[in-house]
C-alpha cells in the first residue's frame, strides 16, 4: 500500500507471552484439484473484512490438471497480512498447510523455525508418499521435529461432516478446502458469514453442494474450537490496521487494470476498443473487460497477438482507443505493428504481464526481463513511452496515466505489469471519478484556416499530431507504416524527410518528460550514501528493506520510477546526489543498463531470475552489502521461497 | 457494402483521384482495375469521407495512396485484422481491403481465413499476379508449378493456393474473379459491394516485369469466347459464342464440358447459373483450366449475417438497462469502510 506506517524491524514474530503477533504469513499448498487457490482467495476475502492489511502470493503449476499427488501438481497460495502496513507476500511462512505429501515436501523447507504445519494424516498414504518421493512418512519418523506439527485426517473429518448430503466420495472430498478454511478462519478470528454468503452465491443452482461445503466450513471451524487440543494450534487475534479513512475492497493487478483502462476511456470520453489474444497471465484482462459492455466496451479475441494488436491499431484509427494486452512472447509478436502504430502516431495501450522468458519460458512465474523488449523492442528508431505498475492497486492508476499519454500525444504506450501484480490481490481504498482529472481527446473536423492543404501530420505543442476520424468530410487522407513528408503526410522517403520525421516522433516521446511529476524519492532524502532504485513490483520488498536498514541507522534511500520511458527529467541528478546505486530487478540488469546509459551513473546491479520476487531479506542484506563497499551481484534462487526449486528436484 | 448508407452521393471519376502521382510500372494490370474502382464508386453512389481503403504492403497495397478518400497502408498481411477494428470502431464505414497474393495467401492467410470465416462487411480484392513484384520477381503462393524466380532458379515445387477455393474453404459467403483489363470488373466490383458481408473478389492482374502475360491463356482477347466462362446467376452455363456448356457429371459428380447444338442448351444438360448454390461453386473454383474455360464473374453470392452485426447485438443486449456507473464499478463486491483518521506515514 501507498502509506507507510512504523513497523518493527523484526521479522514478524508472535510477541512474549503467547499474544498474537503483528503480522502472519499463512500458505495454503495442496493439489491442484484441491481448490488451494479458491481457499486462499477466500481467506484473503475475510482478513480485508477483518481490517487487516494483506498481500498475497498465488503460485500455480503452468499444468492445467497435473497428475493427482505429484511434486509438479501442487498449488500454492501464500497470504501475509497483519496489523501493520503489508507489501509483500511475506518472506517465509509461519504457518504451512499441506493437503498432501507432495505439498508438504515442495513447501515444507521454506517454512520458518519453529513454524506450524497442518497435515491431512487422510492423505499420506503409501501411494502418495511414493508419488512425493518420500521413502518414509514424514509426519511419523520425526523428520519434521524443527517445526511444530499438527497432523490429524481432514479428509475423514471432512466426509464426515458432510455425510448428510450424501454426495459421492469424490465430490464429499472436495469440501475438504473448505473444511481447512474453516479451521484457519477458526484460527484467525475471522468471520465465517461472508465465505457463506459467497458459497450460497457460487453454488446458487446446486443447493446441496452449497450446504456441504457451508457443513465443512463449519465443522472445520467447530474443529478448531471444540477439539481439545493441546500444543500448537491456537486462536490469534489480529488488530485491524490504522489505514486512512475511506471504502475499501480487495483488487487484484488484473481487475486493477481492467477497471483503470475503464477509467481511462471515460476520461477521454472514448469508446474503447480491446484486442485479445489468450495467453497467461494476460488473460484475465480480456476475462474483466468482456463484462463492462456498458461502458462503451468492444472485445475481440483475435485468430492471434498480431491482429489484436492490428485490430486495435484499426480501432484507434477510426475514433476509438485501441488497447491490446499479452505476454512477452505475444508482445514479441506484435512488435512490428507497435512500430506501425507509432509511425502513424495513433493512441494505442498495449499492456505487457510479464513473465519469465525468453521464449515459452516460465508461464506463471514472474520476472521483470521484458524492459529492455518494452522500451527498445522494435525496428527502426521507434520511442514508445512505458509506464511500469509497482502493486495491483497502483496498476490503476498507472492504466489512467496510460490513456491519458496515449491520447494525448496520439502514441503507443506500454503498461508494464508482471505475473506476480496480475495475480497478487490487495486491499484498495476505492477512489472517487470525481477525483479524476478528464483529459478529453479531441478530432481535427475542418481544415485549420489558412492551411492550402490538409495536413493530417501537422503537430502541436506536444508535437501530437491530429486525430482525423475517417467519416470526417473533406477531410479525405491517407496514412501508412512507410516515411511520410512532415505535415501533408505524402509518401517520402528522402533524405532530409526521414531524419526530420525521426526526430519528430523522438522529440515528440522525450517531450512526455516534461508532462509527468519530478522523481520522488519514496524513502528517505535526496543525497547520501546509498539509494536504492527500482521499477514495477520490487517496490514492495525494497521499501521494507530500506526501511529496515533505515531503522538500524544505515544511510539508505530508496527511489522507485514509475515512468520508465521517458525517464523523469530530474532523475539523473537525484541519482547523481547519492554515491552508490543499486538495482534490484528480476532480470539480468536491464533497467541498470538503462540508468547507466541515459545518466552515466554507476549503477551496481542486484539481480534475481528463479522466477520468484525478491525477500526482504535479500534486499536487506543488499543494502548491507553495498554501505560495506560490495555492491550488487546475482540472488540465488531461494529454495525455501514459492515455488521451491530443489525440492521438487532434489 | 454499407446498410447504413446515408443519400446516394453524386460524385464522378475526378473526385476519386488523389493528386499523387501513381508510381506502378507503366503497363501494370494495378491501373486498370484502378480505373475500373474509380469509375465503379461513382455508380454506386459511394461517399468519399464514409469510404476507406486498407491495404497491406506489396504493389498492390499501394493502391489506397491513389484513390481520394480514406486510407490506410497498413503492414504486410495484417489488413484483414486493421480492417476488423476499423468496421467495429465504426460499421457505418464502407471498407475496402485491398490486398495481393503474396499478402493475403502468404503472410497474412492467416488473417485472411478468418476475416472470412467471421464474415466482416468489407470488400475484399486481391490482386494475383502469381508473383512477389515488390521485392522483385520471387515466386508466390500462387505460383504455377515450376515457375523459375529469383529464388527459384531451378522452378518452384510446390503446388499453387488456389484464392477462390481457400476463401469457400474458410466459409466465405461471396467469391468472385475477375480479371484486370475486363471489362466486366466493374460489375463484379458492384456485385461485391452489394452482398452484406465478406465478398472476396480474386482479381487476376498482369505483371509486366515479373510474370508477363501469364493469364495471356485465357485473358487475352484473342480466343477469349472460347475461354472465359462468364457466370450469371439465372443464366445457362454458355461459352464459345453458346456452343459449349458445363454440364454436371452425373456419375463422377463433377462438371463436365459438353456441345450445344443449335443453340439448345437444356437438351445438352447445361446448368443454369445459381449463386447460392454452393456446391457447384466449390467445383467452379476447382475447375483445372485447359479442360475447361475459366470460371469468371459472380461464382457464389449466398448472404448471412455480418461479424459486426451479431458483435453490436451482443454489446448492446449486455448493456441493455445497465447504467455505466464508474464510481459503482470502482466499489463493487465485497467492500468495508474504514472510520477514524489517518496516521501521518513516515
Amino acid at each position: 500500500m501507498a502509506t507507510i506506517l512504523a513497523e518493527s524491524p523484526e521479522a514478524p514474530s508472535r510477541r512474549a507471552g503467547g499474544a498474537s503477533p503483528e503480522a502472519v504469513v499463512v500458505r495454503f499448498a495442496g493439489d491442484s484439484g484441491d481448490g488451494m487457490q479458491l481457499t486462499g482467495g477466500q481467506f484473503t476475502l475475510s482478513t480485508a473484512l477483518a481490517g487487516n492489511d494483506l498481500a498475497t502470493f498465488p503460485d500455480f503449476p503452468a499444468e492445467i490438471r497435473a497428475p493427482q499427488g505429484t511434486l509438479f501438481g501442487v498449488s500454492a497460495f501464500q497470504i501475509n497480512f497483519g496489523s501493520t502496513q503489508i507489501e509483500t507476500a511475506g518472506d517465509a511462512p509461519d504457518v504451512l498447510v499441506a493437503m498432501n505429501p507432495a505439498a508438504l515436501k515442495t513447501n515444507v523447507e521454506a517454512l520458518k523455525p519453529g513454524g506450524l504445519i497442518i497435515a491431512d494424516s487422510g492423505e499420506f498414504g503409501e501411494r502418495n508418499l511414493a508419488k512425493a518421493k518420500y521413502a518414509a512418512d514424514p509426519l511419523k519418523d520425526g523428520s519434521l521435529s524443527r517445526w511444530q506439527l499438527l497432523a490429524f485426517d481432514i479428509s475423514a473429518l471432512t466426509l464426515e461432516s458432510v455425510k448428510p448430503f450424501g454426495l459421492g466420495n469424490k465430490e464429499a472430498l472436495r469440501c475438504k478446502n473448505m473444511w481447512t478454511l474453516g479451521l484457519a478462519l477458526w484460527m484467525f478470528d475471522r468471520d465465517r458469514e461472508p465465505i457463506i454468503a459467497w458459497l450460497n452465491d457460487k453454488f446458487r443452482k446446486n443447493p446441496v453442494l452449497a450446504e456441504a461445503n457451508i457443513a465443512a466450513l463449519n465443522a472445520g471451524h467447530a474443529y478448531g474450537e471444540t477439539a481439545e487440543l493441546t500444543g500448537p494450534l491456537k486462536q490469534y487475534h489480529l488488530e485491524p490496521v490504522p489505514s486512512s479513512p475511506g471504502l475499501y475492497r480487495t483488487v487484484t493487478g488484473a481487475e486493477a487494470i481492467s477497471l483503470g483502462l475503464v477509467a481511462g476511456a471515460q476520461l477521454a470520453q472514448l469508446p474503447m476498443f480491446f484486442g485479445g489474444y489468450p495467453i497467461t497471465p494476460a488473460s484475465a484482462i480480456l476475462h474483466h473487460l468482456v463484462r463492462l459492455k456498458e461502458f462503451g466496451i468492444t472485445t475481440f479475441q483475435a485468430e492471434d497477438e498480431i491482429a489484436a494488436i492490428c485490430a486495435a491499431i484499426g480501432a484507434s484509427y477510426a475514433g476509438q482507443l485501441g488497447v491490446t494486452s499479452s505476454s512477452g512472447p505475444g508482445i514479441a509478436l506484435k512488435g512490428e505493428a507497435m512500430g506501425l502504430a507509432i509511425m502513424t502516431e495513433l493512441p494505442l495501450v498495449i499492456v505487457n504481464s510479464q513473465r519469465g522468458g525468453p521464449s515459452t519460458g516460465l508461464p506463471t512465474k514472474t520476472e521483470q526481463s521484458d524492459l529492455y523488449q518494452a522500451i527498445y523492442g522494435r525496428n527502426g528508431d521507434a520511442p514508445m513511452p512505458v509506464i511500469a505498475a509497482r502493486s495491483p492497486s497502483d496498476a490503476f492508476d498507472c492504466a489512467i496515466e496510460a490513456c491519458r499519454i496515449a491520447t494525448q500525444y496520439m502514441t503507443p504506450v506500454m503498461l508494464l505489469t508482471d505475473g506476480y501484480i496480475a495475480n497478487a490481490a490487495e486491499p484498495w481504498q476505492v477512489p472517487d471519478p470525481a477525483s479524476f482529472t478528464p483529459f478529453p481527446a479531441k478530432f481535427l473536423e475542418t481544415r485549420p484556416d489558412g492551411d492550402e492543404e490538409l495536413k493530417p501530420y501537422a503537430r502541436d505543442e506536444k508535437l501530437a499530431r491530429p486525430w482525423i476520424k475517417p467519416g470526417t468530410p473533406g477531410m479525405m487522407h491517407r496514412i501508412g507504416g512507410i516515411e511520410k513528408a512532415p505535415g501533408t503526410g505524402h509518401i517520402d522517403y528522402s533524405p532530409g524527410t526521414h531524419q526530420a520525421m525521426t526526430d519528430l516522433r523522438k522529440d515528440k516521446v522525450d517531450g512526455i518528460a516534461r508532462d509527468i511529476p519530478p522523481q520522488d524519492v519514496s524513502l528517505g532524502e535526496a543525497g547520501g550514501r546509498l539509494v536504492v532504485v527500482g521499477w514495477g513490483s520490487t517496490f514492495g520488498p525494497i521499501h521494507q528493506a530500506v526501511r529496515r536498514a533505515r531503522a538500524k541507522g544505515l544511510d539508505v534511500s530508496q527511489v522507485h520510477v514509475r515512468h520508465v520511458w521517458p525517464l523523469p527529467e530530474n532523475l539523473g541528478s537525484l541519482l547523481k546526489s547519492f554515491d552508490n546505486v543499486l538495482v534490484p530487478e528480476m532480470n539480468t540488469g536491464q533497467f541498470k543498463t538503462v540508468l547507466r546509459d541515459q545518466f552515466l551513473v554507476d549503477a551496481k546491479p542486484l539481480n534475481k531470475t528463479s522466477g520468484q520476487p525478491f525477500t526482504i531479506a535479500e534486499i536487506e542484506s543488499a543494502i548491507e552489502a553495498a554501505l560495506g563497499g560490495h555492491a550488487g551481484g546475482e540472488v540465488d534462487a531461494d529454495t525455501t521461497q514459492l515455488p521451491s526449486i530443489k525440492a521438487v528436484n532434489p | 457494402m454499407n446498410d447504413m448508407t446515408p443519400v446516394a452521393k453524386t460524385t464522378t471519376i475526378k473526385d476519386w483521384e488523389t493528386d499523387q502521382e501513381v508510381r506502378w510500372c507503366p503497363g501494370c494490370g494495378d491501373y486498370a482495375i484502378l480505373k475500373a474502382v474509380q469509375r465503379t464508386l461513382p455508380e454506386i453512389g459511394a461517399d468519399p469521407a464514409n469510404t476507406v481503403f486498407v491495404s497491406g504492403i506489396g504493389c498492390s497495397s499501394r493502391f489506397p495512396y491513389y484513390m481520394e478518400t480514406y486510407g490506410f497502408h497498413t503492414i504486410h498481411g495484417r489488413a484483414p485484422a486493421i480492417a476488423t477494428g476499423v468496421k467495429l470502431a465504426n460499421p457505418a464505414l464502407d471498407v475496402w481491403l485491398i490486398t495481393g497474393d503474396g499478402d493475403g495467401l502468404s503472410i497474412g492467410g492467416n488473417h485472411m481465413m478468418h476475416i472470412l470465416r467471421r464474415n466482416l462487411d468489407i470488400q475484399i480484392m486481391l490482386f494475383n499476379n502469381e508473383i512477389y513484384g515488390l521485392t522483385k520477381g520471387q515466386y508466390s503462393p500462387t505460383s504455377r508449378i515450376g515457375t523459375t524466380s529469383p529464388s527459384t532458379p531451378m522452378g518452384s515445387v510446390d503446388r499453387p493456393a488456389s484464392p477462390c477455393a481457400f476463401a469457400l474453404g474458410s466459409g466465405a459467403r461471396f467469391v468472385a474473379r475477375g480479371f484486370d483489363v475486363s471489362k466486366e470488373l466493374p460489375a463484379v466490383l458492384k456485385a461485391g459491394h452489394a452482398h452484406p458481408g465478406a465478398a472476396f473478389i480474386e482479381i487476376f492482374q498482369n505483371c509486366i516485369v515479373y510474370n508477363k502475360d501469364v493469364f495471356n491463356d485465357f485473358a487475352a482477347p484473342k480466343g477469349a469466347e472460347d475461354r472465359q466462362l462468364w457466370l450469371r446467376n439465372g443464366e445457362p452455363m454458355l461459352f464459345a459464342k453458346n456452343t459449349k456448356g458445363i454440364a454436371l457429371d452425373v456419375e463422377k459428380l463433377t462438371l463436365k464440358v459438353v456441345d450445344v447444338v443449335d443453340g439448345d442448351w437444356q437438351a445438352a444438360g447445361v446448368i443454369v447459373h445459381d449463386v447460392k448454390n454452393r456446391s457447384v461453386a466449390h467445383m467452379l473454383v476447382e475447375l483445372p483450366f485447359g479442360p475447361f474455360p475459366m470460371a469468371l464473374g459472380v461464382i457464389y453470392d449466398d448472404p448471412r449475417p455480418t461479424f459486426e452485426a451479431a458483435v453490436i447485438e451482443q454489446n448492446r443486449k449486455a448493456s441493455e438497462g445497465r447504467k455505466p456507473d464508474l464510481a459503482a464499478l470502482l466499489a463493487k463486491g465485497q467492500t468495508w469502510t474504514v472510520t477514524g483518521t489517518a496516521q501521518d506515514p513516515i
